[in-house]
């Protein structure tokens, strides 16, 4: 796509125990785009044959112009993505990165911004962290973590920042106080949380329940394309057949077949790559955070880029 | 062939004019070609009119991202007259900083980019040195500490760029109109509209939200990305060359309106188009929002048989709720009666470049 960038891996480095930190320099030298916190990029990597686009969080300081930094951690079922990067990617390597994308912005009016990650969630706050403290906004970081191995930045963080970041390691039996957190907060105070879909349910439910608005509640999903049965689509411009691989997201798919469908998340939160179903007999299997209610049940739209299929045609508006 | 647009748009000189009193204002012949004129086809058409903005022909006010012509240096001595009169031209909320920095770099950038002989930029970690030929300015400041400049970067900015600006914030699925210089408006005013989103500030706007117009245009802006600005392009018409056709002056233009006769439309009547550009800012996820402004009268616009012929087609299909919002109705009929004398009836040629 027009403004992607040629990147080189210019560090590795293991940031916690299965959590990859990798710094992507621009191979022209020139300066990178400033960014915002909670912006992510889309990693595109040459795997044998296959490309595997995955989108990361920028981890690193918005406006340090010379490199981006991504944390990747080594998932139990890995679709390819995160296995490259632990295994087989080095320094030198060459990977195409997409302009920065931010589907999870500060809001900057807030009076003080509370935020709390799970594990590999950290990512997105690493970056808001560095813009909060810049321009001296007020601040605390919540952070549960299995083990103070596995926690990656904390102690960077802790550096950094001093008493605003508070750690609760689960084998040293410490838990995230959520319902202290949450009460007492001066008005105007935004919460944010990015983890695990168990524990941002959690935060934001205890919020609700203590008359939080909506408005003041921020989360991000981190998810990867559901694996499933494979199925064929046809395409209604050309009447072609693609199929769809068991560890393929649709979007891939086509991807692969030389189509190439508008997408900016990836993960079925930003709404780009809504596609019109023309024709189905069967089940769409809506996966996104995009849709609502209505319209999954309608299923005249699909995110390609999550949504899955079980029947015996489904025909896109591609 | 395009003859005329094989050169460069290299602005050297620098009119001095009014857009008030006794309105001087006029374009050079080499400014008539470079005018955005906005109608592509001989009927009027409403439309989602979004499409990349990317560097178009040389010569033409689309060759440099951000445009500066003929009428830099009186547009911006009109507006600081503007803005001595009327603070309120200029708002900001707080919460909008970042942003402000954020514009300020990419015009800079931007201008310093596409005139290297009227701006000059140099940067040096945050210590950065501005140099505006055209204004005599010379200003070293740093980059995001807002005591370093004589006044806030939006306004610091914005009274060094052609072009009505406002800022949005992104949040909740809107966009909030929460800054801006506002001073060459076509009838709206930022003191209103400050703190707005996007359907509550085109509201007053008829036919387009019933056909769905603004909920798409919505949906596509908020996924706008960095690096990849769009532009959409806008007109009306305004009596005299005025810039500040503002509600709050308008006891001051409105009566203009009825000053139309058959003898004075190719002096009087002014097409405005404004050429809008969308750019995602990077530190603050914000959007910004640039409104260049472009006004050519009647007797310039015949200069160019093709736009001669097309206006006044387009002026005789427009429906008369958008002739009462853009408020032509008065002396629509008059200038197409003008116009016509212009139009031989000939078929004109797709698009919007002279032939
Ligand atoms: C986010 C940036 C935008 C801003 C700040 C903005 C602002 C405005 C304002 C202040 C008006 C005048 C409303 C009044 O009469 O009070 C207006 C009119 C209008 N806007 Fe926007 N607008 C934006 C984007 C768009 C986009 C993307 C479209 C594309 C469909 C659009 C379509 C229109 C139309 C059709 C009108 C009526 C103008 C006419 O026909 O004369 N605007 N806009
Ligand atoms: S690419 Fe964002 S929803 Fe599919």
């Amino acid at each position: 796509m027009k403004g992607d960038l040629q990147m080189r891996v210019t560090a590795l480095h293991d940031e916690a125990a299965g959590i990859r930190r990798v710094r992507l320099e621009p191979v022209d030298g020139g300066a990178l785009p400033a960014f915002s916190g909670g912006a992510h990029v889309v990693v595109a990597m040459q795997d044998g044959g296959v490309t595997r686009r995955n989108p990361y969080s920028l981890c690193c300081d918005p406006d340090d112009r010379t490199g981006y930094e991504i944390a990747v951690a080594r998932a139990a079922t890995s679709r390819g993505g995160s296995a490259f990067i632990h295994e087989r990617l080095a320094v030198g390597d060459v990977l195409v990165v997409g302009a920065p994308t931010n589907l999870f912005s500060p809001d900057w009016r807030a009076k003080k911004h509370i935020m709390v990650a799970g594990g590999i969630g950290i990512t997105p706050f690493v970056a808001m962290m560095a813009q909060f403290a810049r321009a001296g906004l007020a601040f605390e970081l919540h952070y549960a973590v299995r083990s103070r191995a596995a926690a990656a930045f904390a102690g960077v963080l802790q550096d950094r920042y001093g008493p605003r970041v508070k750690i609760y390691a689960a084998d040293e039996g410490a838990r995230l106080p959520l319902a202290a957190l949450v009460e007492n907060q001066p008005l105007g105070t935004h919460l944010y949380t990015c983890g695990p879909e168990r524990l941002m349910g959690a935060v934001l439910d205890t919020a609700r329940n203590a008359g939080w608005p909506e408005q003041a509640l921020h989360s991000e999903h981190f998810m990867a394309p559901p694996p499933g049965d494979p199925f064929t689509v046809t395409l209604a411009e050309s009447g072609r057949e693609v199929a769809v691989g068991p560890d393929q997201s649709l979007l891939e798919a086509l991807e692969a077949a030389g189509v190439n469908p508008r997408y900016l998340c990836r993960g079925g939160v930003c709404g780009e790559c809504a596609t019109k179903v023309v024709e189905f007999r069967g089940t769409i299997l809506h996966a996104d955070h995009f849709l609502t209610p209505e319209e999954r049940a309608e299923s005249r739209t699909i995110m390609i880029c999550m949504s899955r299929f079980s029947g015996d045609r489904l025909v896109l508006n591609l | 062939m395009d003859t005329a647009y094989s050169a460069t748009h290299r602005p050297e000189t620098f009119r001095e004019e009014t857009f008030r009193g006794d309105f001087s204002y006029a374009n050079s012949p080499e400014n008539i070609r470079h005018f955005p004129f906005p109608f592509h086809e001989d009927h009027y058409r409403y439309s989602v009119n979004i499409e990349p903005h990317v560097p178009g022909l040389p010569g033409s006010a689309f060759e440099h991202l951000i445009d500066v012509d003929e009428h830099y240096v009186a547009e911006m001595a009109d507006r600081a007259q503007v803005l001595a009169e009327d603070p309120l031209r200029y708002q900001a909320l707080p919460h909008m900083m970042l942003a402000q920095w954020d514009t300020l770099e990419l015009l800079m950038e931007e201008q310093a980019r596409a005139y290297p002989h009227l701006f000059t930029l140099t940067r040096n970690g945050d210590q950065w040195r501005w140099i505006n030929r055209p204004l005599g300015i010379d200003d070293t400041f740093t980059f995001g500490d807002r005591s370093t400049l004589p006044r806030e970067p939006l306004d610091y900015i914005c009274r060094q760029t052609q072009g009505d600006i406002a800022l949005m914030d992104q949040r909740d699925g809107n966009l909030w109109m929460d800054a801006g210089m506002i001073t060459a408006q076509a009838d709206w005013s930022l003191d209103f509209d400050v703190g707005m989103n996007f359907h509550e500030w085109h509201a007053p706007v008829p036919l387009a939200p019933q056909m769905g117009v603004f909920d798409r245009a919505l949906k596509y802006l908020l996924n706008l990305q960095l690096g990849k600005p769009v532009r959409r392009l806008n007109w009306t018409m305004t009596i005299n060359p005025r810039l500040d056709t503002s509600p709050e002056n308008y006891p001051k233009w409105g009566p203009d309106r009825t000053t139309v006769t058959p003898e004075n439309v190719g002096q009087k009547v002014h097409l405005r188009v404004e050429l809008q550009s969308l750019w995602r800012l990077p530190r603050s996820n914000g959007m910004l929002f640039v409104i260049r402004g472009y006004m050519m009268r009647m007797d310039e616009v015949v200069t160019v048989p093709k736009w001669g012929r097309r206006l006044p087609r387009v002026l005789e299909t427009l429906p008369e709720e958008l002739a009462t919002y853009k408020g032509l109705s008065r002396y629509r009929q008059t200038t197409i009666d003008w116009l016509k004398r212009h139009d031989d009836g000939a078929p004109t040629s797709p698009g919007i470049f002279p032939d």
